[in-house]
């Protein structure tokens, strides 16, 4: 009697267990989702990755092709967010520019991401002259100001979309590699890399089955923060004259411009400006939430 | 008696310090034959977990092992290429760890961490692999292994991911199970549990395990031959029975005395004056005399050699029999 009732328990308690048998991404997930400021965040990045790749084909206007009858207007049904001094609808800028910086900022992490990861796993595996060499190197980068290398290598590079990718992408390395590799070294020593070689996996096994899966979580986390860091770059370097070629729309053009006409026409520097700033910030929020989320510390 | 499984001998290691060196094992030598449990109790850095990960190839970087042999199925362990370490580790000789939370992988799939183990050695095909790993969380006692397969780590409670770690171990049916104090991290209740299941693994087997804890409860409740170390020797061997009988090393009977027990309370508890420093010098003399009440000038002078002491029964002490006849 008393058994069944115990095995009847023990059935339950499995069926219990077995609904809530999710993987450590699911539950990730379910934490993501009780930021509230995380998912208005992940919702407006969401349109703005629309936006950069849709954007040219919904946009009212070409963005090349100014109306020289309607130069200077505030917002308006036919330009809801004015048109600029050679006529341009603003509205058709902001979503070609969009695109733009989509592609450099995503070009440019992708790039620092890269040459990050390899360096960092490097060292952080290797150990040793190769550890001291590279480390040396990101605290030489460190000590630099990223945005002045950048600028140096737009002049060097010229003001292209390749270009602009390499810029700001090449400086931004030492960041990812110092994180890898401190996540490298904290795993080679630990517990699970002991246990896992005590099973007698290789040392190459051991660093693509159980070193590299548990550093992605950080990894996403740390390129969610870098992606707004460079979106900021493009901007800035576009101010300073140094982005894309003008008749390419891109934020920092149209923020330089506006500049001008500060006075006169103020929504050509409001609407520009509050996009890209909430659209920092929306990125921001988003890497807050996954870094909540996905963080080993804030883990239950 | 026959040929056993591991024997190792005059096993020295030593850890490089940034300024100094640390002799954390001074010559141990000791068989386990097959079918045969071995405790080697001792208490932290008495060089009783070094001992056994160095053996096999896992000790920390800055260790280095200076002189011995570890001999396991007629060859050298310790003159082994890496390679080769990789393959008798996890296929011939198990390891299960201290700590079942941080141990396992916490993004991998339970069922794919115990298959894992097979995979890795080509135990078997991956469809023999999947079967056996549920016939194992059967056998280890999870309850539904079919559904239980694709849980991950988090969910399970430390006695289950201790006896996962234990699945893992005994995928490849290896002769020799190393479990490195394999119920410290676990509740009272659990841990009575794990050994339960591991003694009963062990019969079924009739593996040999070297089970490396400081609780002489567990030790004396689960293995038939017992090592007390310290300082980075053993002080004493016995059977057991005998060990129980007759503790004979101050040392150890000043560890018996230490003992907290349940319903004992009137009991004297006492604790061993002193206590153990890691060795930055060559060892001179009895590592324990400067605790001991019995040492003489001798023991600080002439190292003891681990001698006949009765029956299935060794021990390191100069002043065994005087020690005899005070200790009643």
């Amino acid at each position: 009697m008393a058994g069944t009732v115990a095995a009847a328990r023990s059935d339950a308690l499995n069926q219990k267990i077995k609904n809530r048998h999710r993987s450590s991404w699911y539950q990730g997930w379910k934490r993501f989702k009780r930021n509230r400021l995380a998912v208005v965040g992940l919702v407006w990045v969401v349109l703005f990755f629309l936006a950069g790749i849709i954007g040219p084909w919904v946009a009212p206007y070409d963005y090349r092709v100014g109306d020289f009858l309607a130069i200077n207007q505030g917002p308006s049904w036919q330009h809801i967010f004015g048109t600029d001094n050679v006529g341009h609808d603003m509205f058709s800028q902001i979503l070609y520019s969009v695109r733009s910086a989509l592609i450099i900022a995503l070009g440019a992490t992708l790039v620092s991401f890269v040459i990050g990861v390899i360096l960092g796993l490097w060292a952080g595996l290797r150990g040793g002259l190769a550890d001291v060499i590279i480390m040396r190197g990101v605290d030489f980068m460190m000590t630099l100001p990223g945005f002045l290398f950048a600028l140096i290598l737009v002049v060097l590079l010229g003001r292209g979309y390749w270009s602009l990718i390499l810029a700001i992408g090449i400086p931004g390395w030492a960041g990812y590699a110092r994180l890898i590799r401190s996540l490298v070294l904290g795993m080679r020593n630990g517990e699970m890399v002991e246990a896992a070689t005590a099973l007698g996996a290789s040392q190459a096994h051991i660093a693509r089955r159980y070193m590299l899966p548990n550093v992605v979580g950080s990894m996403a986390v740390s390129l969610a923060f870098g992606i707004p860091g460079d979106l900021a770059q493009i901007a800035g370097l576009s101010i300073f004259g140094m982005g894309l070629q003008p008749p390419i729309p891109s934020f920092g053009n149209m923020l330089a411009a506006a500049g001008d006409n500060i006075l006169g026409f103020p929504w050509l520097l409001y609407f520009p400006a509050g996009i890209f700033a909430i659209t920092l910030l929306a990125f921001l929020f988003v890497a807050d939430g996954l870094q909540e989320a996905f963080s080993p510390k804030g883990g239950n | 008696m026959s040929q056993p499984l591991l024997s190792i001998d005059n096993l020295h290691v030593r850890f490089a310090r940034s300024e100094d060196e640390v002799y954390a094992v001074n010559g141990i030598s000791f068989d386990v034959y097959e079918n045969e449990a071995l405790g080697i109790v001792g208490e932290s850095g008495s060089g009783k977990s070094v001992t056994l990960m160095s053996s096999i190839g896992l000790l920390r970087e800055n260790g280095k092992i200076s002189s011995g042999t570890a001999h396991f199925q007629g060859k050298d362990l310790l003159k082994l290429k890496p390679r080769q370490l990789e393959d008798i580790r996890g296929r011939d000789i198990g390891v299960i760890f201290q700590d079942p939370m941080t141990s396992l992988n916490p993004i991998m799939r339970i069922g794919d961490q115990i298959m894992e183990a097979m995979l890795t050695h080509r135990y078997a095909s991956r469809k023999e692999a999947f079967e056996r790993t549920l016939q194992l969380m059967h056998e280890i006692g999870i309850p539904d292994p079919k559904s239980r397969f694709k849980n991950y780590p988090h969910e399970f409670s430390g006695g289950m991911r201790q006896r996962i770690m234990i699945a893992i171990a005994l995928a490849c049916e290896p002769q020799l199970l190393i479990a490195d104090e394999p119920t410290t991290a676990l509740d009272v209740t659990v841990q009575m549990q794990i050994l339960a299941l591991l003694q009963d693994l062990r019969r079924k087997r009739g593996m040999s395990v070297v089970m490396v804890t400081h609780d002489f409860g567990v030790a004396t409740n689960f293995c038939d031959k017992i090592i007390v170390m310290y300082g980075g020797q053993i002080m004493e061997m016995a059977r057991t029975d005998q060990f129980i009988r007759r503790t004979a090393h101050p040392y150890s009977i000043g560890l018996k005395r230490s003992i907290i027990e349940v319903g004992h309370r009137g009991k004297e508890i006492l604790p061993i004056p002193g206590a153990s420093k890691a060795l930055t010098e060559e060892p001179v003399g009895c590592p324990f005399a400067a605790r001991c009440s019995f040492a003489t000038e001798r023991c600080f002078q002439e190292t003891p050699a681990l001698r006949i002491y009765g029956e299935d029964h060794h021990i390191a002490c100069h002043h065994a029999e005087e020690v005899a006849r005070h200790a009643v």
